[in-house]
């Protein structure tokens, strides 16, 4: 630590901030001096998106101090945060699509003529035309945003920020939708801001821009301060090591099985401005653990093979032969099962039983001359629940009132019963506990040794290493790298998905 | 009036892409409108009389009082059911008092009337932001306590509790007396429709209904006080019915515990068609002024062509199928956008 000689002008100190009892933030810091672009590195989940929103008044931290020009204040909104100078540019554009481009910027704040209290629409949209000038825009203000690219959106919201004339300003991963060109004009008005003595928080994935913007580095891990570096006096390999560092975990042992035909082969699945050139197979008791960052198209591309969103090219085979599934009922039929990443609004009618939710998909199959028979669903659901060692009350128990992994074992129970091929895992232990994820760990070992083929999408390292035969890693919504499990290693799957290097090509 | 929607965009195809989809929704709702007035105009002389588009106007006067509050509601994201009930105890209370006070000038009556409909309107909102009950609940609730408070405030006999004999004829003579050359009756809802857009397109507060409705999140993140916004939009939606409760009673010169009742569909029906969103941020008081215009109309040319028994049967179904007509325009186009603006993001 050393780069900061002069006085922060803003500090964050011991944050904590829990969601129920998920705790997104246990001891961070960040402490920003002006004319300087600090950057914020982290996994997914480390705590960076929450720390954010700690600093633009959108959470209230449960503990820890903010401190502005030495003095202790609270935010309790986001109109707080901006009086005090503070501008954020978040990951996802925030705009009013039906209004126009200088409305968007300028929103609650339009000038107004002292004493008739009407908005004067020749300052507004001239002052607007600055703005977008400064940041490369050709567009007039009265356009509607609706219109617009998710670049040009993106702009726009650089101009609201600047339009504040803040103190600090936080961009929150601006480049992911940009092309190298606006990136480079971003940086430009980046390096205007620092040299006005802004303070500016940088949050990015792709390495090389980091260390190509920032003065200094802070890293999280795990909601977790790790420490603050002077860019110059860190390595982009050491930044990876500082925010993979835990130990890798030895909880999950798994028994390599017999690895047979390839059950699902998907060759060039293309969906417009999502992902394209997509091709990978999954055979017979083979667990691919499909890595990336968030953003990067995994899921996206799950819901395309299982049906749910439409493909614009490609194709999909099961069991060699080519199927197209237009819709998820169809693949449920064909034997793929998708389990997805939100099993509270995607996977569970949470006010439903147990037993009504593992049938949901076999309806037919419970009825006898149309007519359910209900003792058949709890037998079903029991079956399962036992297998899987789900812990309820009974399985006429509502869905809602289990705990994550109790109700991630009901979803798994709900497509294991539908005897699929294919298994499609999104997240399968996001935000349950240790115990019950290594029981959902043993359990897709042993669905893996009878034959089933799955394919995991897990945004946690130690769960690909530990879970994968293979690892296919993706970017930008391509699949940039594909390792054996023996090469794979958690430094080496977060260079291929921030960008940093591409020493593992894809083998297609 | 339509600063916000006048694209001049760098390049003409985007232009001319995002000026048609802003202007659609009137354009279709012109052209429907226009077709009916064509096809009735042909079919029956005494259509386009001078006497017949003037007992249109005076039909949808209160009509379009009460749907410029609810384009304000709905443009905000909320809706309220309640504009029936207010408009019937308004109508009735101002009536009583007139019957009281005869001596009562015009202008206090009306005053009056909007009073009691903002402390209405006050109420609904004060459930919505600081009860947190959803709006359709929270108005389908003050929908019958309202309507019950008419019947509280009632003798409860079931005959009309105010008669044109109660009333002082100054009041009476709304409709047909002149301002200016223009008919009192008319000059409320001009004077409403012309302050409404003004308010909604050149003050901040106007602005911020759109933001609110448009995208609530990000009118939170811009320092958008949404409660406030939200409060008043229903305290002016319950004022406006309070107005509408006066015209009621002018112009029916005759109050019972129904009065207005069943009103509240056909404001969201003059609202919705004139292209508000449901789903709010979107539309404005030009579009709820045509959507009213063609409810009248849609009225008059189904008494004109079938008679007035048999109209009021096909009343109904023809405002339904309307209303689905609109929504489905609407679901199909949004649809369309959003194709097109995922291809060109590519």
């Amino acid at each position: 630590m050393g780069a900061a000689t002069s006085v922060p002008i803003l500090e964050l100190l011991h944050i904590r901030k829990a969601f129920g009892g998920l705790v997104a933030l246990h001891n961070a810091q960040l402490q920003l001096s002006p004319g300087t672009v600090h950057a914020l590195l982290g996994e997914n989940g480390a705590g960076k998106s929450t720390l954010i929103k700690v600093l633009a008044g959108v959470y209230r931290p449960d503990d820890g101090q903010i401190i502005l020009n030495g003095t202790q204040i609270t935010f309790d909104s986001p109109a707080d945060a901006r009086d005090a100078g503070v501008a954020v540019i978040y990951q996802e554009p925030t705009l009013f699509p039906d209004l126009s481009v200088a409305e968007n910027i300028y929103m609650g704040r339009h000038p107004i003529d002292a004493r008739s209290r009407r908005i004067e629409w020749k300052t507004l949209h001239e002052s607007v035309r600055e703005l977008l000038k400064n940041v490369g825009l050709d567009l007039d203000p009265r356009e509607r945003v609706r219109g617009l690219s998710v670049a040009d959106q993106q702009l726009v919201e650089v101009a609201k920020a600047l339009s504040l004339n803040a103190q600090v300003m936080v961009m929150d991963e601006p480049t992911s939708s940009l092309t190298p060109d606006e990136v480079e004009r971003l940086f430009g008005i980046v390096r205007q801001l620092r040299e006005n003595g802004v303070a500016i928080v940088f949050i990015g994935h792709r390495l090389e821009e980091v260390f190509a913007i920032s003065d200094q580095i802070t890293i999280l891990r795990d909601g977790t301060y790790v420490g603050t570096f002077n860019t110059s006096d860190l390595t982009p390999d050491q930044a990876v090591a500082y925010m993979v560092g835990r130990q890798l975990e030895t909880l999950y042992e798994r028994q390599i099985g017999h690895i047979g035909e390839p059950l699902l082969r998907v060759e060039n699945l293309r969906r417009e401005g999502v992902f394209s050139k997509i091709s990978f197979e999954v055979r017979e008791g083979e667990i691919v653990g499909l890595a990336g960052l968030v953003g990067a198209g995994r899921t996206e591309v799950a819901r395309a093979v299982f049906g749910i969103d439409h493909l614009d090219g490609g194709s999909i085979k099961l069991h060699g032969k080519v199927v197209h599934f237009n819709s998820p009922r169809a693949a449920v039929r064909a034997g793929l099962a998708y389990v997805p990443e939100d099993r509270q609004t995607q996977g569970l009618v949470l006010p439903l039983p147990i037993s009504q939710n593992v049938t949901l998909p076999l309806l037919r199959e419970m009825t006898r001359a149309g007519i359910l028979q209900p003792a058949r669903e709890r037998a079903l659901a029991e079956e399962y629940g036992n297998r899987l060692r789900l812990r309820a009350r009974s399985v006429r128990q509502p869905a809602r009132d289990l705990s994550g992994g109790n109700q991630q074992k009901v979803v798994l129970s709900k497509w294991l019963a539908t005897r699929p091929h294919v298994l499609i895992l999104d997240e399968p232990t996001r935000g349950i506990d240790v115990g019950a994820k290594a029981e959902v760990h043993r359990l897709m070992g042993e669905l893996a040794a009878s034959g089933l083929a799955i394919l995991m999408i897990s945004s946690e390292l130690p769960e690909i290493l530990a879970m994968s035969d293979r690892v296919l890693v993706m970017r930008e919504g391509e699949l940039v790298a594909e390792m054996a499990r023996d090469e794979a290693t958690q430094e080496r799957i977060m260079a291929a998905a921030s960008g940093l290097s591409t020493s593992f090509g894809v083998a297609s | 009036m339509t600063q916000a929607m006048e694209a001049a965009g760098a390049t003409p195809d985007r232009r001319r892409l995002v000026t048609a989809i802003a202007r659609f929704r009137e354009a279709g709702i012109l052209f429907v409108l226009l077709l009916l007035v064509v096809v009735t105009a042909v079919r029956s002389s005494s259509f386009l009389t001078s006497a017949n588009l003037q007992g249109i106007a005076l039909d949808i006067t209160i009509l379009t009082v009460v749907a410029i509050g609810e384009t304000i509601v709905i443009l905000s994201r909320n809706i309220d059911l309640s504009v029936g009930s207010i408009v019937g105890f308004t109508a009735l209370f101002v009536g009583v008092v007139l019957k009281v006070h005869p001596g009562l000038p015009v202008i206090a009556a009306l005053g009056l009337g909007a009073a009691v409909g903002l402390i209405f309107g006050v109420g609904n909102g004060l459930l919505i932001t600081v009860g947190r009950v959803p709006a359709i609940i929270a108005t389908l609730g003050t929908l019958s306590i309202y309507r019950g408070l008419v019947f509280v405030y009632s003798n409860g006999s079931g005959q009309p509790e105010v008669t044109a004999a109660d009333l002082p004829n100054s009041f009476l003579n709304l409709a047909t007396e002149t301002v200016l050359g223009i008919r009192v009756f008319f000059l409320v809802p001009i004077v409403l429709l012309i302050a409404a857009a003004y308010w909604l397109q050149q003050t901040r507060s106007g602005r911020e209904v759109y933001a609110v409705g448009g995208n609530p999140i990000a009118a939170r993140l811009a320092g958008v006080n949404s409660g406030r916004i939200v409060l008043l939009a229903f305290a002016l939606s319950g004022a406006l019915a309070g107005l509408g409760g006066v015209l009621y009673t002018s112009r029916y010169a005759q109050v019972d515990t129904l009065a207005g009742t069943g009103l509240e569909l056909n404001v969201i029906a003059a609202v919705v068609i004139g292209g508000t969103s449901t789903l709010g941020g979107t539309g404005g008081i030009t579009g709820t002024l045509i959507g009213c215009i063609l409810l009248g109309v849609i009225n008059n040319s189904l008494i004109l062509l079938s008679g007035p028994g048999e109209a009021q049967f096909w009343r109904g179904a023809v405002y339904g199928a309307i209303i689905l007509g609109a929504v489905i325009t609407d679901a199909l186009i949004s649809r369309r956008l959003q194709k097109a603006l995922r291809r060109r993001h590519v």
